[in-house]
């Protein structure tokens, strides 16, 4: 498994041929309380940097990029009604699972990342 | 250049967000965030630096005539230690702001206006004010702490003679002592939750705020920002400038006739307002899946017949809510909001949104 992050704080659990995909914990401070996810559809197909799908915070809403490319094959239905989730366990709060087709080579790993958060 | 009210350095020690409004550097949330500010406001007691509104004291034998002929409530007969909500309209019959007014006695008043309007207010009143009326802008000097919910007043009870308590929605005392400290202290807000508004001396607020603070403790006090300040507001569907009114907006067409006097002797904006038979009202609606924010314009089928003023979460009923300015012949049609591209259902409810316990 590989963790990777985009520069606009989504990031991508590649494991084989599948990315689990979600927002940092530093995103989901930034946004403050989530109280709305519309979640991206099933079998949609995205390239890298796409709009995948909006969050809304109680000020306002933010687009979430996708951060591989590929087809959304399944959504997390659980945060439809509480993307509350996010705010308590961004990492461990997956948006949708997207079947890779390219990952791009400007993503960061962890530690990268958190010295780009610092930054 | 942003200016900064005299507790800036409490709300960053506090860990509040800051961010810009109505040229002020104001905190947004504190680190609880938004909804729990609001939630604690709605059952315990929440504390807000509003100094950025702006206050005006207005003087003089003929104040009470004066300021009747330029606000569409009628103030004559109010008590002294009374406060009246009003709109200030214009000639048009749009509102230039809407204002609370303070009676210290019958020649002087004590006038609490928007932030975002106050030099516009200050040239407005020096303009159609007559030339024997004084008036004042003291807003740089006045701080202004908004304590709220339904542990206000037990806290602020510990804090306080009896006698500083006002007893009545909307009075007030007009020298307070809170410790030591001179407020005038009015029992108002923009919450929709009983509670207190203190004003005090520039010098005083940082002391006054920390004392609320930690006095509050035993109630679970919270400081609370702008963005509970906006929910909390918007969840008892008080209006907002520049939202639900507007300089362009008739003020019988926004749901506050109770502040619209059309009997009482002439004012400005009268004229304009009886030749206006009104076209749009405000309603409420629960937003079906999704969050339908300012200025998203509203649907009835193919026919755009208004548009949302105002949208958020509501954190006590944990569903999106708007108010709408509609056309009134649509009011009781189906109608949905156009959210970047995405139509969401709205469902018209009774207004406020969310009454207090």
């Amino acid at each position: 498994m590989k963790l990777l992050f985009r520069e606009s704080h989504e990031w991508a659990a590649i494991d084989g041929k599948i990315a689990k995909v979600g927002i940092s914990d530093h995103a989901q401070k930034e946004l403050g309380d989530l109280v709305f996810i519309n979640l991206p559809e099933v079998g949609m197909t995205v390239s890298a940097g796409d709009v995948l799908c909006d969050v809304e915070s109680v000020k306002a809403v933010s687009d979430l990029y996708a951060p591989v490319s590929g087809k959304v094959v399944k959504v997390n239905d659980e945060l439809e009604g509480a993307p509350e989730l996010i705010n308590q366990d961004a990492m461990g709060s997956w948006i949708c699972e997207i079947e890779v087709t390219d990952v791009p080579n400007d993503l960061m790993d962890e530690a990268a990342y958190n010295k780009f958060i610092k930054e | 250049m942003l200016k900064r009210t005299a507790l800036y350095e409490n709300h960053v020690a506090h860990g509040g967000k800051i961010v810009e409004f109505a040229g002020y550097e104001l905190p947004v949330q504190y680190e609880a965030g938004v909804v729990t500010e609001h939630k604690t406001v709605r059952t315990k007691v929440g504390l807000f630096d509003v100094s950025h509104m702006g206050e005006v004291v207005v003087k003089g034998k003929n104040a009470e005539a004066a300021l009747n002929a330029i606000v569409t409530n009628d103030i004559r007969g109010m008590y002294d230690g009374q406060v009246r909500y009003s709109i200030l309209p214009n000639d048009k019959g749009g509102a230039v702001d809407d204002i609370l007014v303070y009676r210290i006695n019958g020649e002087c008043f004590f006038i609490v206006v928007n932030a975002s309007n106050a030099e516009k207010d200050a040239k407005w009143m020096a303009a159609h004010l007559p030339k024997d009326v004084q008036f004042e802008v003291i807003s740089d000097k006045v701080s202004q702490l908004a304590l709220q919910g339904p542990l206000a007043e037990q806290l602020l009870k510990r804090l306080v003679e009896p006698k500083d308590i006002p007893v009545k929605y909307y009075s007030f005392v007009k020298e307070g002592n809170v410790k030591g400290m001179k407020c005038l202290i009015s029992r108002t807000g923009y919450t929709g939750e009983s509670g207190f508004e203190l004003y005090c001396a520039n010098a005083d607020a940082p002391a006054l705020f920390e004392l609320l603070l930690k006095e509050g403790e035993p109630e679970g006090i919270l400081p609370c920002g702008l963005g509970a300040r906006d929910t909390l507001r918007l969840e008892a569907a008080m209006p907002l400038y520049g939202h639900e009114l507007g300089e362009d907006i008739p003020v019988n067409e926004v749901g506050l006739g109770f502040a619209i006097k059309m009997a009482k002797e002439d004012f400005i904006g009268k004229k304009a307002l009886e030749a206006h038979t009104p076209e749009y009202v405000r309603i409420g609606a629960k937003v079906l899946k999704g969050i339908a924010r300012e200025h998203c314009p509203v649907y009835c089928g193919d026919e755009q017949v208004g548009m949302v003023t105002s949208g958020t979460h509501a954190p006590m009923l944990g569903y999106p809510i708007a108010m709408l300015r509609i056309k009134k012949e649509f009011a009781d049609k189906p109608l949905e909001a156009d959210v970047r591209g995405r139509r969401l259902k709205l469902e018209i409810t009774e207004l406020p949104f969310y009454k207090k316990a």
